[in-house]
């Protein structure tokens, strides 16, 4: 499938329904960017007219901000939202929370306001909508699964029930974990910690994270953030449990399961 | 005859005549007192940068009755919230006696309401009684809770020293007040049945008449001399009690109230922004767009109790160190230094100590401390995931996590501490547009490999 850039879509005088924001992550590196062909697969499965931004795109700024560097936040925001105003984008659809928070909740007073929609929602309404068909006999069925909430989804931005509702579409057995939902606990990468070194402590939050959703005894461990996949895949890896527990993104488990 | 009966007619209303001012003295300096620690605690608290919370009242006062009234967050757990609701209703109602009881000091009656009532009166005694019953209980649980089970946001070593005194003497306060009221009524209605004058008869009273027998081999003065040693313990008790909550994390049951009401109403995911930098990157962009006067900011972000809200300093006087938050924080469970329930405690005590600085001088003179480094270190602040878990756990709606990013961009922007790999980060992010090392180019990559 050819993957259009805005830049390529407005050469031929198009515009998308949607743009589709991939983020720093789903774009460089090499786990999570499974995740985003898998996402563009489905869209372009169920005939999503899409486009990319491509080479225009930069980091929203989300871990500079949290770390404290608004500076170079407002560099990123300006030049964004510049690019974004430019091509009139109305519509964005993002597979990382941290770039939907952004976009979606600090964007706006500084001159970029945008529908802004998460994956997991974009797929439950998809679902809900039957223009996503999850294969009779899937290989997820009655299969234990339990998804992690992403702070930045879940407290941040109260969502809780898409990921649940599309991962109930798989009719695998849904467990949660003992924290979950408004008390779900951090994989451990927000507020720029994705980037150093955890403080000294006795424990990794990520192996916390892992080793509870370990205890549910669920053979896949469903994310809905790039950063958490990575964090529960090491959690799962340091246990060695990585040949029988797998952590996919809920756009995977989708791709993979779709008519 | 008639001389002597009438001097002991004078005699005794001398005496009320010097127990009312002796009464009208404590109140007096007991209000005096709490009025002035309490508008210190206002003017400490408005020493923080202003911020508009007025918007939107119809969602705040959902706040303030959902949150503070209703206690809705303390529901997470059942039990607790309901033996803190007894506590708390306990409080609330048996103040509804305590209007008596002031009424009477001041007077000089005895029981004021009892004529008014009648039977009424009885009855709303035996429900004080029964709360008071309940309370004692409960604070017995809660000390056995804090002291004996040893919960462990309870034995955290955040609360080493006064703050885990602090939240026993309550207990114990509340313990003693709750017997105190309980003996008055016990000794009031032995009195009664011996027919001593002044005591008029209520009925028994639910709980406190199962104490009387303790008390019925007493003489009428002894039990008169009990009586009004445990009337005038507890009211001293209540005044003594009413400025000590300044200086306590239970000033939470007056501060919950605005702080509900006051609470940041955007998403939580949201950051505050910083207009300031906002326009001094886009004179940067586009210099046209920048006024002739433009002033740079003199700083950026929290340093010092001055430079933040006085939203956060009210939170910080608000928190009642359950220690909720500090659980909740993926950061605190795993060890790491950083607990938002200390970012509040040491919030408050450095506010603390710049109101005893400007009381002492009369502005705030200058004492080479500042809250970040003297009070809350670089460690901390760094281990936080800004995952929101304090704030969702906060019954009182704090957010510890303001207060962090803000001394977080002091550190930043004010004196470039940050951890090399976060350097790195920054000027990744900076010149490939993304946190890591990669060229700008490759950004859609993965695109062409699905081709």
């Amino acid at each position: 499938m050819k993957v259009k850039t805005m830049a390529e879509m407005m050469a031929v005088g198009e515009t998308p329904e949607v743009l589709f924001w991939v983020g720093c992550a789903g774009s460089f590196d090499q786990r999570a960017q499974k995740i985003t062909k898998a996402f563009a697969t489905i869209l372009d499965k169920v005939g999503i007219k899409f486009a990319i931004l491509g080479k225009e795109e930069a980091c929203t700024g989300d871990p500079a901000r949290r770390a404290g560097n608004e500076f170079l936040f407002q560099m990123m925001a300006y030049q964004n939202i510049q690019v974004l105003n430019g091509y009139g984008i109305k519509k964005i659809v993002t597979t990382c929370p941290h770039c939907f928070n952004t976009l979606k909740n600090e964007y706006p007073e500084l001159g970029g306001t945008y529908e802004v929609i998460h994956h997991t929602s974009l797929l439950q309404q998809l679902i809900d909508e039957g223009r996503i068909k999850i294969k009779e006999g899937g290989e997820f069925k009655g299969k234990k699964i339990s998804y992690h909430d992403s702070c930045y989804l879940g407290r941040a931005n109260n969502i809780y029930e898409a990921p649940r509702k599309v991962l109930e579409a798989l009719d695998a057995e849904l467990v949660e974990m003992k924290r979950c939902r408004t008390n779900g606990l951090c994989c451990g990468a927000g507020g720029a910690q994705m980037f150093k070194e955890d403080e000294p402590g006795n424990k990794r939050i990520n192996m916390d994270r892992a080793d509870e959703a370990l205890e549910t005894g669920a053979k896949v461990i469903a994310a809905a953030c790039p950063f958490c996949n990575t964090m529960m895949t090491d959690g799962v890896k340091n246990r060695e449990k990585e040949n029988e527990v797998a952590v996919l993104d809920i756009a995977e488990l989708i791709a993979s399961n779709m008519q | 005859m008639q001389t002597e009966i009438s001097i002991l007619a004078a005699q005794l209303i001398f005496m009320q005549i010097v127990f009312q001012i002796a009464f009208l003295l404590l109140a007096a300096i007991g209000i005096y007192f709490f009025a002035k620690k309490t508008a210190e605690i206002k003017r400490n608290i408005f020493l923080g940068k202003d911020e508009q919370l007025n918007d939107q009242s119809g969602k705040r006062w959902r706040n303030l009755i959902l949150l503070a009234f209703g206690q809705k967050k303390m529901f997470k757990n059942p039990l607790v919230a309901i033996m803190h609701l007894i506590i708390y209703v306990g409080f609330i109602i048996i103040n509804i006696e305590v209007l008596e009881i002031v009424l009477d000091g001041l007077i000089g009656t005895h029981r004021l309401f009892l004529p008014y009532l009648g039977s009424y009166y009885t009855f709303l005694i035996d429900f004080f009684e029964i709360l008071a019953f309940a309370v004692s209980i409960v604070c017995v649980i809660f000390l056995l809770r804090r002291n004996i089970v040893r919960i462990k946001r309870f034995i955290s070593s955040d609360l080493n020293g006064w703050p885990r005194s602090d939240a026993n003497y309550i207990l114990f306060t509340e313990i003693i007040l709750m017997g105190l009221f309980l003996s008055m009524n016990a000794a009031d209605q032995v009195l009664q049945n011996m027919g001593a004058e002044h005591y008029h008869t209520t009925g028994t009273f639910i709980v406190s008449t199962h104490l009387t027998p303790l008390f019925s081999t007493l003489s009428v003065n002894g039990l008169i001399i009990l009586e009004r040693t445990a009337w005038w313990l507890h009211i001293i008790g209540i005044f003594a009690f009413l400025n000590y909550l300044p200086y306590s994390k239970h000033l939470h049951i007056i501060l919950a109230f605005p702080n509900a009401y006051f609470t940041r109403l955007e998403v939580p995911g949201k950051i505050k922004n910083m207009p300031a930098i906002q326009n001094e990157v886009l004179y940067a962009m586009q210099p046209e767009l920048a006024p002739v006067d433009a002033v740079p900011p003199a700083s950026f972000g929290a340093k010092d109790v001055f430079d933040l809200s006085w939203k956060n300093l009210m939170e910080a006087y608000s928190c009642t160190e359950c220690g909720r938050c500090s659980t909740a924080c993926p950061a605190n469970s795993t060890g790491k230094l950083l607990s938002p329930r200390k970012i509040m405690m040491s919030t408050r005590d450095r506010l603390e100590e710049v109101g005893i600085n400007i009381n002492r001088n009369g502005n705030y003179k200058e004492d080479g401390k500042s809250l970040l480094h003297n009070y809350i270190s670089t460690e901390e602040l760094r281990a936080c995931t800004t995952c929101n878990a304090c704030v969702e756990a906060c019954p009182v709606s704090i957010s510890p996590l303001e207060i962090i990013i803000e001394l977080r961009r002091s550190l930043i922007m004010e004196e470039s501490n940050a951890p090399q790999e976060w350097n790195s980060t920054f000027s990744n992010i900076e010149n490939n547009f993304a946190p890591w090392k990669f060229s700008p180019d490759d950004r859609d990559q993965w695109a062409t490999e699905m081709q």
